[in-house]
């Protein structure tokens, strides 16, 4: 009996030390605001009476209760300090720029060509640019105004402001409304930037002006895309969604025109800069030349279709009247469609695209570029087998030239014969570091049938929240120096920019 | 004889109590803990709004912040009985999540539209207002830096219950404690980790990962909770890097819940167009 007794003891014994071991494993501590599972044993532990269950699985009010006795407590009565971020406190007058609708960035860039262009001065770039943006929404309508002040001390033309060229010490980037005056429409009027297709740093049916000198001189990304004036309509049903694009007066491309980046011309048969500066014949008259364009797209499960459709011109001065001796833009329309959706452990593309050259339909004017179709397969995905935050990705490019035969008749004596297709692959690889704040990244184009290059390295470091350091450069190689890149081999260069955003 | 009564008693009493915490314990299964706790971290109500400040503390003290505010919508359940309104169901299925970043300046502007599938890759598309791109992105790197945070893009998005093997290795008054082993020990960087649920609200409390080591990590710590029309919240929450001490504190200034958003903002059309209506500047 006695011994019984003791085992009972010994037993009783390891279980209340069990129990009480139990109620004192409480893991992490609560945190601000829980109430306890049970506030009850919390204060007697072991022989504990009453409701020392852990009971109140659903919550209820003997949450609240039990709430009343833990210290962590407080749901709406503690000051709320460990939940706002304390900026009531350190409001800066950059807060206050921010509360006025207001943002944007200041930077300073230059950059030096790394080859001796006998057309072209040293340093292809040395600006600072403030930009300033401000959006307001009053009441189911968006206003955005963007804006940039520019000195550029390598540009000799900084008084000249053109807004459509962007040249000039003020460049409008943005200023549109948007309002949905129907459930199913959304209108964007006002100069804007346009995008839509499906190609990484390649545009088939993306007919709206890029911005290639800001591209080839190393300004940030962001200005590969120029703006455009026009008014948007985007229709949405279930069936398909529309977009309709139209654009009073066309706004070319910002292309090459020898001022700051030499090309090759074929008029002299020589690569030419400064001293040949290309100055299109501009389609200004408004609504006579006028550009619309429209996408339709849908999405079925994860992969998103569209077609498109653009009546317009070259966004590129194709054509050359020889009697007047002045480049233009000719007529144009094109045709499209792409699908874009996940692939394997990536996300995959394809885009075709009918390049109507109106003013050229046979091919018979070697002046004018021909007809083209242009095709582009693509392909990018994360390795995160190999390293965090590492993206490649692929792209096969090609542009067909239609009514080949016809266009080598015409040539003249002389002018370089282009191929009849020109075949590009890119290859992008993006590599963050140091909790993404490190970014290496490259982007290069290679074309086998021209055997010429373009490579764009950069290194760009998020010192703080607000100021970005970058260095890149664009760098141009090709075995001749008419092909599309190899033209501006001497305009390679390196830059270096410091911003500051806000 | 009377001592021995006592003792007989105390130890009836103490085996009835253990009993009933181990009935409590079995009333909930593993599953069900999990499955509670990953509604109540990621489901709760039939939508959700909520403004979230980051805050990311290097361990030098530098910070760098991160505002934005995201949108959910739940898809319904779709066995469920209509009858019952769609905030009511504890359907744990597809959803849908719309971003949209205040602040650093230089995602300013930007929106990022998620929608989270079950048993295959998200689908994700990242807007750039200043080149008017919709960007697809691929959705393979769901354990890597979200914004550069400590978070990790499942962490804000929730990590399926089903890609792991749960135990309960623990009950007590405040805590369920389980272990969760990946099934694909492949496909991520942890080899286990431990969740603290707590036992009347079914919120996460805390989460540790360890590593092939057996050492932890990686720790995420709920740090403030409050009810937020009827539903417990985390408002404030920590993760940390416990190797370099580098930490991010996720906090929620403003949270609701059945805010009535429509499925249609989850689209490309918003993407492009911010719904102003539900995002204060």
């Amino acid at each position: 009996m006695k011994r019984h007794n003791r085992t009972m003891i010994a037993a009783a014994t390891a279980m209340l030390c069990l129990v009480s071991l139990v109620g004192a494993q409480d893991g992490p501590a609560l945190p601000d605001g829980l109430p306890a599972g049970d506030g009850a044993s919390e204060t007697e532990s072991g022989g504990a009476s009453g409701p020392s269950l852990p009971s109140g699985l659903p919550g209820g009010e003997d949450d609240d209760a039990s709430a009343g006795t833990s210290p962590p407590t407080g749901l709406d009565d503690d000051g709320d300090d460990a939940t706002a971020p304390d900026e009531a406190d350190d409001r800066t007058w950059l807060d206050m720029v921010n509360d006025a609708g207001m943002s944007g960035f200041w930077e300073v860039r230059g950059g030096m060509r790394t080859q001796n262009d006998p057309y072209q001065n040293d340093v292809s770039l040395a600006e600072t640019r403030l930009q300033i943006d401000w959006r307001e929404v009053f009441d189911g309508l968006t206003v955005q105004l963007t804006g940039d002040l520019v000195y550029d001390q390598a540009d000799h033309h900084m008084s000249n402001v053109n807004l459509n060229t962007g040249s000039g010490w003020f460049d409008l980037r943005e200023a549109w409304v948007a309002f949905s005056p129907l459930a199913f429409l959304d209108v964007k009027a006002g100069r804007q930037v346009l995008t839509w297709g499906t190609g990484n740093y390649v545009f088939l049916n993306d007919i709206f002006p890029k911005d290639w000198l800001s591209y080839f001189l190393g300004r940030d990304l962001e200005y590969l895309k120029a703006p455009s004036d026009a008014l948007r309509l985007s229709v949405f049903t279930d069936i398909v969604n529309a977009e309709f694009v139209y654009m009073p007066h066309v706004l070319p491309s910002r292309g090459i025109t020898g001022r700051r980046l030499s090309y090759y011309s074929p008029q002299l048969g020589r690569p030419a800069g400064q001293d040949a500066v290309i100055d299109p014949e501009r389609p200004d008259e408004c609504f006579d030349d006028a550009v619309y364009a429209m996408r339709l797209y849908r999405r079925i499960g994860s992969y998103e279709l569209a077609a498109y459709g653009s009546w317009g011109v070259w966004q590129t001065p194709e054509g050359f009247d020889p009697a007047r001796g002045v480049a233009f833009y000719p007529r144009l329309n094109t045709y499209g469609a792409s699908v874009r959706g996940p692939l394997l452990a990536g996300i995959a593309n394809m885009e075709v695209a009918w390049y109507d050259s109106r003013d050229d339909r046979h091919g018979t004017n070697p002046f004018v570029r021909n007809s083209e179709m242009r095709i582009l397969v693509g392909y990018e995905q994360d390795l995160p087998e190999i390293a965090d935050d590492l993206t490649v990705g692929v792209q096969y490019y090609v542009e067909i030239m239609a009514d080949y035969d016809s266009y080598r008749d015409a040539l003249l004596p002389g002018q370089p014969q282009a191929d009849p297709a020109r075949h590009w692959v890119t290859f992008n690889v993006t590599k963050q570091l140091i909790n993404q704040n490190l970014t290496l990244d490259l982007f290069a184009y290679y074309s086998p049938s021209s055997d010429d290059a373009y490579f764009r390295p950069s290194v760009s470091y998020k010192i703080d929240d607000h100021w970005t350091a970058t260095l890149g450069g664009n760098v141009f190689v090709g075995s001749h120096n008419h092909t599309f890149f190899g033209q501006f081999e001497r305009n390679s260069n390196v830059y270096a920019s410091l911003r500051f955003g806000f | 004889m009377k001592y021995t009564r006592t003792i007989l008693t105390t130890l009836l009493l103490t085996l009835t109590f253990v009993t009933a915490a181990e009935q409590t314990s079995e009333q909930l299964t593993v599953d069900e803990i999990i499955q509670t706790a990953n509604f109540t971290a990621y489901y709760q109500g039939a939508d959700g709004r909520a403004r979230v400040h980051m805050k990311i503390v290097d361990p030098q003290g530098r910070t760098r912040e991160r505002e934005m505010t995201i949108l959910r919508w739940d898809a319904p359940n779709p066995d469920s009985d209509e009858t019952i309104p769609r905030k009511d169901q504890d359907h744990t299925g597809e959803q849908k999540f719309y971003v949209y970043f205040h602040k650093p300046a230089d995602v300013a502007k930007m929106t990022y539209l998620v929608w989270k599938h079950i048993g295959k890759d998200d689908d994700r598309w990242l807007y750039l207002p200043g080149v008017d791109l919709v960007k697809r992105i691929a959705a393979t790197d769901k354990r890597s830096s979200f914004v550069g945070s400590n978070f990790y893009y499942e962490d804000i998005s929730g990590r399926q219950p089903a890609l792991d093997n749960h135990e309960l290795i623990e009950t007590n008054k405040n805590f369920y404690v389980l272990k969760s082993k990946p099934k694909d020990p492949e496909a991520v960087e942890f080899s286990y980790y431990k969740t603290w649920v707590h036992t009347t609200t079914a919120l996460v409390i805390q989460q540790e990962y360890y590593d092939k080591n057996g050492q932890a990590y990686r720790k995420y710590e709920s740090k403030k909770v409050e009810q937020v029309d009827g539903y417990w919240t985390t408002v404030a929450s920590r993760m940390t890097d416990l190797q370099t001490g580098r930490y991010t504190d996720l906090t929620y200034p403003k949270v609701e819940y059945n805010v009535g958003i429509d499925e249609d903002i989850f689209t490309e059309r918003y993407l492009r167009r911010p719904p102003t209506q539900y995002i204060d500047e």
